[in-house]
């Protein structure tokens, strides 16, 4: 029987919004006397479930009824949109606020890295700060003294050892402040996002680094990320959380394509209705838009997507077209393709269905839009809607590494080596 | 089922919504004493990094303001310092009190001058206000070799009356007294400063005031009969008098003020270590 090191039960928070401070007296002297007659806090009954886009009450239950267990040696991932309760969950587990309700329980020292360099002070020298960072975090004089050379190699910043760190450029501190995290000696670690730090090749040392406390050192790990292909890089299960609420527990592979699923990145647009009042212009009515996987059920670089366009025509006898416009996230124009719908002045009244494909390993990974124009003989504009639906491309890891590789495309080019000795 | 039972006493953390009003992990703290150590250190070299005088600078704060105490009430409000040389009793003064508000200043600010760390890392809380507090001490140090440099002055030098009694022996203790007050008084304000931050402004004058009811600038015996109790009921009164007692010889000893300056500093200090560590644990929300 693997062995539980961390145990959740139906933990549960709750925060006021708005101004902290008015009202607050009063809200203390109301609640102070429903204890004392031995009532239930007044306001955590209208605590309402975390959703930011609704309006409503004053109260709101930032996480809910969490339950689950860890195992030792389990390299756990955490995902969720932002706003979903992640950053709460870590904030109990790493005893920086408590829990409204539940009880959280664990074997070991918790060590929490939800931030790098916590209690780094500008005057002090790297030297100085390694050793006041590391009782931060927990760890004594002589712990630190123990891992100090290591420390310091891992950083790389073994010059500057003797110089305060304000003088110190932003990478060296962040790795300098990594380095001693990454050798607390707690039994369980919690890391929030700090891997996007540092260049590709540090980041790549940090999850490898992270790889060895679990799988080496048989540490428990709690991975907090957006990153989807570092979670199925890392983690060996993963919950899914989803407006403070748990919504999914299982396998990491299972979990992203549970989030991805989730997630909405497969765009569809559909009006139902009156068609009169579809988006568009009195020529042209869209009906239907989407953009779906090719194979599998997200649409990553490996998945490649079909995309298909269903509208009314309401005009009559020309030469109809229309053209798709990609563009990424940076409004650089990807292609700007298009077909003939009626090359010979014959466009009837009706419903036209066009649809195409961009093969797998085409583009790279990242947000992109549509933007739809039709027109009339290739010359004069009949309707165009700007960045009418837009989806993104999941990355995925390519050998070790886990995050998107730069450029627009991303190819499955057929290379080929040569190798010849030096004689 | 056994087994699972057997199993979960083997937790060796629970986190829990609220914690009982007694429950303080001393064993925790101990454990975290080098982080105290090691705050105290930043405090201590950040101050006079980059500085030509260094440490000295220790110094000069409460010289200017013996100086400055000197000349207003010691020349132009004339008031008596029980035979003492002015420049030791108001130096004895300043020294202690600037240890007392200091501490209780720093610390009573602790959760809003640290909410940055307070929100990323968990550590015992209270190790900051016992940074503060040892940071206070290192300080009081340096000042009182100032002190005691002047003291041997007059005592060698001059034919002045100053001379130690055996209430010197005290001194440790006085020491140890004037600290826990200030922790005391100070964790009491930063747990109520979390959520009203009111009170932050009402303290920072509130400390000025009080020493003028205390017994810093004039001595206890100068205080009119009628309000000589509201005097003493400052825990620090008794506190000043006996160093004063003890070091320059002067004024007196009072058992009975110094009894009650005791006890009442040891509930001060439990009131205040009880109301932080009911507050630490939410503050975050807060803040």
């Amino acid at each position: 029987m693997s062995n539980t090191v961390i145990e959740l039960n139906n933990i549960s928070k709750l925060y006021r919004l708005g101004e902290v401070g008015t009202g607050t007296l009063s809200h203390d002297l109301n609640r102070w006397w429903h204890r004392l007659r031995g009532k239930e806090d007044p306001y955590a009954k209208v605590g309402e479930e975390n959703n930011r886009e609704s309006k409503g009450g004053e109260y709101v239950w930032a996480i809910q009824d969490i339950n689950f267990k860890v195992n030792q040696g389990d390299v756990l991932g955490v995902i969720g949109k932002n706003g979903a309760g992640k950053s709460t969950l870590l904030k109990i587990l790493s005893r920086v606020t408590a829990p409204t309700k539940g009880t959280i329980k664990a074997k070991g020292r918790i060590a929490s890295l939800l931030e790098v360099g916590t209690g780094f002070h500008p005057e002090l020298t790297g030297r100085e700060n390694i050793f006041l960072n590391g009782a931060i975090l927990g760890m004594t004089k002589t712990e630190i003294r123990r891992k100090f050379d290591e420390i310091v190699s891992f950083s790389g910043v073994e010059r500057y050892i003797d110089t305060p760190v304000k003088r110190y450029s932003s990478g060296m501190y962040v790795r300098l402040a990594f380095a001693v995290a990454a050798h607390l000696e707690s039994e369980i670690l919690i890391v929030d996002e700090v891997l996007a730090v540092g260049d590709a090749e540090f980041q790549k040392k940090c999850l490898g680094r992270m790889k060895d406390v679990s799988a080496k050192e048989g540490r428990t790990v709690l991975f907090v990320s957006h990153n989807m292909a570092a979670v199925r890089q890392l983690c060996t299960n993963a919950v899914v959380m989803k407006n403070g609420r748990l919504v999914f527990e299982g396998t990491q592979t299972d979990c992203v394509n549970f989030y991805q699923r989730s997630h909405n990145t497969n765009f569809e647009y559909i009006h139902e209705g009156d068609i009169e009042n579809a988006p568009g212009n009195k020529h042209i009515r869209i009906k239907r838009f989407d953009v779906k996987p090719v194979n599998g059920e997200v649409i990553s670089i490996s998945s490649g997507f079909d995309f298909e366009l269903e509208f009314l025509n309401n005009r009559e006898d020309i030469s109809l077209d229309v053209t798709f416009e990609l563009k990424n996230s940076d409004d650089i124009i990807v292609f700007h393709n298009g077909t003939i719908l009626s090359p010979n002045k014959d466009s009837k009244r009706g419903y036209y269905k066009v649809s195409s494909r961009i093969p797998a390993h085409t583009l790279n990974a990242g947000v992109y839009k549509f933007t739809l124009i039709f027109g009339e003989s290739q010359r004069y504009e009949v309707c165009a809607l700007e960045d009418f639906v837009q989806f993104e491309i999941m990355n995925e890891a390519s050998g070790s590494n886990s995050s998107v590789l730069p450029g627009m495309l991303h190819l499955n080019m057929p290379f080929s080596t040569i190798f010849n000795n030096v004689n | 089922m056994k087994d699972t039972q057997r199993h979960n006493e083997d937790w060796s953390l629970v986190i829990k919504p609220k914690t009982g009003l007694l429950e303080i992990n001393f064993r925790e703290l101990w454990r975290y004493r080098d982080l105290v150590l090691l705050l105290v250190k930043r405090d201590f070299v950040s101050f006079y990094k980059q500085t030509i005088l260094g440490p000295i600078w220790f110094l000069v704060q409460p010289l200017l303001t013996t100086l400055m105490f000197l000349l207003v009430f010691g020349r132009i409000a004339q008031l008596p310092t029980d035979g003492v040389p002015a420049i030791l009793f108001y130096l004895a003064g300043v020294t202690c009190w600037s240890y007392f508000s200091e501490a209780l200043t720093k610390t009573s600010e602790t959760f809003t001058a640290n909410a940055n760390i307070f929100g990323k890392v968990y550590f015992p809380r209270l190790i900051i206000p016992l940074s503060i507090v040892v940071s206070a001490m290192m300080r009081l140090g340096v000042q009182l070799i100032l002190f005691f440099a002047v003291l041997g002055y007059y005592i060698f030098f001059t034919d002045s009356d100053t001379h130690l009694t055996w209430a010197a022996a005290l001194f440790p203790i006085l020491i140890i007294m004037m600290g826990l007050l200030g922790l005391g008084l100070g964790l009491i304000f930063s747990a109520l400063t979390t959520k009203y931050r009111d009170l932050r402004f009402l303290l920072t004058f509130g400390v000025q005031l009080l020493m003028y009811a205390t017994p810093i600038v004039y001595p206890l015996s100068l205080a009119p009969e009628k309000y000589i109790w509201l005097i003493v009921a400052n825990p620090f009164t008794a506190i000043i008098e006996t160093f004063r007692f003890g070091f320059l010889g002067a004024g007196a000893f009072n058992p009975v003020y110094f009894t009650y300056s005791a006890v009442a500093t040891l509930i001060i200090l439990l009131t205040g270590v009880l109301i932080f560590n009911k507050v630490e644990k939410n503050f975050m929300d807060t803040v």
